[in-house]
């Protein structure tokens, strides 16, 4: 299996998990171990001293994985640009998902603070993985600017309503020279597996696998998929017809005629 | 800076009182806050760790202490 790409760091793993919503550190920790994967987005808050169980750095970095932080709570490119900067404080990498998005109501991207961010962050050294709307035209400005990937919403943040984009993510991808990775919205593994089948490079779930029943087991099901998708795109689906076409002899097995 | 000497400061949006010449550095210790966990801003810029000890903190600046949480 070809490696995963970005910004000139390869990994074996084509998942991407994120870290909220699990009911413990524990928990999560079983679910990362499970899906196999080496990238995991992380948010920052204010430190609570009440509550230093939240701090994930510790036991993230005894992983040994590469976080990712989001830049989630910014409102603007500004803000999000300093997010990223702590987020590199604390990381220690350089990965960064830039993730605007204003409206609590629909969390959808916002396309022009999130350019804005991007291409700063990108000329800063940054690898810049944008979290964005499900749109060719910006994917190909994000790519223009130093992006390392772009990462197309499948359908709103936690509602896992699935591809609901797949016809414009297959878009980005035909037309993209950087790594295209679903980012939000998935709910099965199926829909995952549909995703790499249709030539994303990665898929990031996180409330499909925090919300599920069991999450480590939900985790590994995710593995499974991502794996025979980008396996099934790689040995090159055949192709759609319009009539059917038979598979067997169509003679008759009594007459022979 | 000798004898007993207090600053007002902002700390993650709550009044702090900090005694004595105040830099980055003290107020982690008397917060008790393991240094390598934390990012810090100080009146919306960035503080590298490696700067931390050299930054003295003036009255009414605003600190933001931060750490990483679960996110998607």
């Amino acid at each position: 299996m070809n490696k995963l790409k970005l910004g000139g760091k390869e990994f074996e793993s084509r998942l991407i998990l994120g870290t909220g919503k699990f009911s413990s550190v524990e928990i999560m920790l079983e679910a990362i171990k499970a899906s196999g994967a080496e990238l995991v987005t992380v948010a920052l808050r204010r430190f609570n001293r009440d509550r230093p169980s939240d701090d994930l750095l510790g036991p993230l970095t005894r992983l040994g994985i590469t976080l990712v932080p989001n830049t989630s709570g910014a409102r603007n490119a500004a803000e999000a640009v300093r997010a990223a900067q702590l987020g590199r404080e604390l990381s220690g990498s350089s990965f960064v998902k830039v993730e605007i998005h204003p409206n609590p109501h629909h969390l959808m991207p916002d396309p022009i603070e999130t350019y804005e961010a991007s291409r700063e962050l990108a000329r800063d050294g940054f690898i810049v993985l944008p979290y964005m709307p499900a749109d060719p035209v910006l994917a190909k400005r994000l790519e223009d600017v130093g992006c390392a990937a772009v990462m197309p919403l499948g359908s709103a943040i936690g509602t896992g309503q699935g591809l609901s984009t797949a016809e414009m993510v297959k878009l980005i991808i035909a037309d993209s020279g950087i790594p295209v990775i679903v980012d939000a919205g998935l709910r099965a593994p199926s829909e995952a597996a549909a995703a790499m089948e249709m030539g994303c490079s990665a898929v990031l779930v996180n409330s499909a696998i925090a919300a599920a029943g069991h999450p480590a087991a939900m985790a590994a099901a995710f593995a499974i998929a991502v794996k025979a998708g980008y396996a099934a795109r790689q040995a090159g689906l055949m192709s759609r017809g319009d009539h059917a076409v038979a598979t067997s002899p169509l003679t008759s097995f009594l007459t022979g005629s | 800076m000798t004898g007993a000497f207090f600053m007002n400061i902002v700390v993650n949006g709550n009044q702090h009182e900090l005694a004595g010449a105040g830099t980055l550095d003290q107020l982690l210790k008397e917060l008790e806050i393991v240094p390598e966990r934390v990012a810090i801003m100080v009146n919306d810029r960035v503080i590298p760790k490696l700067n931390r000890k050299d930054v003295a903190l003036r009255e009414g600046d605003r600190v933001e202490i931060l750490t990483f949480i679960g996110g998607g």
